[in-house]
């Protein structure tokens, strides 16, 4: 954390992607036995518009390539793959979505939903749908840490 | 103006699928070529698939009218490949003078020969596809150079030869000398790719009949192949297709050709053991 508001503050210009001070890094987020995740990954309040808007685009969460939600109706093409997300904000925690979101695996074993925050151990790892191998040893994370709580925001709003 | 009004249904099938718990699954419909050549599109699992009870070809889950498109050669764009290939069967190419037609006459002897692709040839040693045959037809016996594994005229001479062999049952051997490529194969199908970790089996076994976005997902077989796509309008290969399906991971794919497709292939063609072959079959 130190390092990340240093860095942030001696190279504001140079970072590509900004890095603030309360923003806890893909590697570091630490999830609970159950998979949950208590603190907000980019330290500012999640905005449920944006959020909607990481559901339903393709080349962002592409949520409903997979989950139906109801009231995302006016979006064409809702999938079948996982359950749908009506009532979510009321099965589940902030904190259990946030881990689910950052990453599923840790609440669903073995689960074919993608993990949006995860960088490293991946078998074959892409640059992006090039069909090229990525460059590097992390990958950048599907969704950054803010659109992650915008997410987040959205899906507390989604109420039974 | 096709691929508007597929769009258009599938926007209409997948509307009702948003109703939750709709009818997705296979559409329960059977398949006649040319009115006279019975296609099984459905059928019981080969043993050695433990995570599949029934298969189908891709067939049953594409919308009505490409369903129908391939039913009649005059209306299946696939078959101007077919038509293609034919020319190119009996001209005369490379340094020895010959065409296809000197060895193997009609295309018609050449039936029942995608049942079996691909196949562990003896006297190279290795696991073979319809393209490595084709290739070595025209290197070694006609003196002509190679076709690449995706150049239309190769796309075309597999359409050509697999169409003779439609409503035959696809039987790939996995066992002998083929039975480390199927178990490399069979490993690769359950091996989850890419930045979205995703395996073969995650879409065309956990999930086939169900709704990926737009997209219905079947079960992945190749008993179709080549496969007309109406979205790209051309013939696509096999490994062309699995390219494709990894990309769509996030992962970095294999080649076209390479030894890992190869054995894919081999282990992907031994799932639809049983599905009569199709190709070329029309797809979205
Ligand atoms: C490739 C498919 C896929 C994608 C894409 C996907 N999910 Fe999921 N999701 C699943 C599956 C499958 C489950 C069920 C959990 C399990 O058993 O694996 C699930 C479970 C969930 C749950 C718990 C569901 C409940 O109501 O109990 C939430 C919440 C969720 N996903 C949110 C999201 C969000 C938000 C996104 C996009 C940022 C997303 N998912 C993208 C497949 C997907
Ligand atoms: C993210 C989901 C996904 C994954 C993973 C995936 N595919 Fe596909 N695949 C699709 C979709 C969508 C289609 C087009 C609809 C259909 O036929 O299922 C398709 C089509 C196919 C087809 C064409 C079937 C036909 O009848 O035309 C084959 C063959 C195939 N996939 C094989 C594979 C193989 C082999 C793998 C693994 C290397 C794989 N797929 C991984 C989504 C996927």
């Amino acid at each position: 954390m130190k390092r990340a508001a240093l860095l942030g503050l001696a190279l504001p210009l140079v970072l590509s992607t900004a890095v603030y001070a309360s923003e806890v890094a893909p590697l570091d987020v630490s999830y609970d036995d159950a998979g949950a995740v208590a603190v907000s990954l980019s330290g500012v309040t999640g905005d449920a518009v944006a959020g909607k808007e990481v559901m339903t685009s393709r080349g962002l969460g592409n949520c409903v390539a997979c989950h139906a939600v109801t009231a995302l109706a006016d979006v064409p093409f809702h999938g079948e793959i996982g359950p749908p997300l009506d009532g979510a904000g009321s099965r589940w925690s902030e904190a259990e979505l946030r881990g689910i979101v950052a990453n599923s695996k840790m609440t669903f074993e073995d689960s074919m939903m993608p993990s949006f925050y995860k960088t490293k151990g991946y078998i074959r790892p892409g640059d992006a749908f090039t069909g090229k191998a990525a460059e590097g040893d992390e990958l950048p994370p599907l969704l950054t840490a803010q659109q992650i709580e915008d997410v987040v925001a959205y899906l507390m709003t989604l109420k039974e | 103006m096709k691929n508007q009004k597929i769009l258009g249904l599938i926007g209409l099938t997948a509307a009702c699928s948003i109703g939750f718990g709709a009818i997705a699954g296979p559409a329960d419909d059977s398949l006649v070529i040319n009115g006279e050549t019975e296609i099984v599109t459905k059928t019981t699992a080969p043993a050695y698939i433990d995570g599949l009870s029934e298969i189908y070809s891709g067939w049953h889950f594409r919308e009505a009218d490409t369903r129908v498109m391939q039913a009649d050669d005059f209306d299946n764009p696939g078959m101007l490949g077919v038509e293609a290939a034919k020319d190119v069967w009996s001209e005369v190419d490379g340094s020895e003078g010959k065409a296809c037609a000197s060895c193997h006459d009609d295309p018609a002897s050449m039936a029942g020969v995608r049942t079996q692709m691909p196949k562990f040839n003896e006297a190279k040693g290795t696991m073979y596809t319809m393209e490595m045959y084709i290739n070595d037809c025209r290197t070694e016996r006609m003196g002509a150079e190679a076709w690449g594994w995706d150049d239309s005229d190769m796309i075309n001479m597999t359409a050509l030869i697999s169409s003779v062999s439609r409503g035959l049952p696809m039987s790939v051997a996995v066992d002998g000398p083929a039975a480390p490529f199927w178990e490399q194969g069979k490993e690769m199908y359950y091996t989850r790719y890419g930045q979205l970790e995703l395996s073969c089996a995650n879409c065309h076994e956990d999930n086939y009949g169900n709704y990926i976005r737009a997209d219905h997902l079947s079960q992945g077989q190749i008993n179709g192949f080549p496969v007309y796509r109406l979205k790209s309008a051309d013939l696509s290969s096999i490994h062309n297709r699995f390219k494709g399906c990894i990309r769509d991971t996030r992962a970095e794919t294999f080649k076209p050709g390479s030894p890992e497709f190869i054995a894919l292939e081999l282990y992907v063609a031994s799932r639809g053991n049983g599905l009569s072959v199709e190709g070329p079959s029309v797809r979205n």
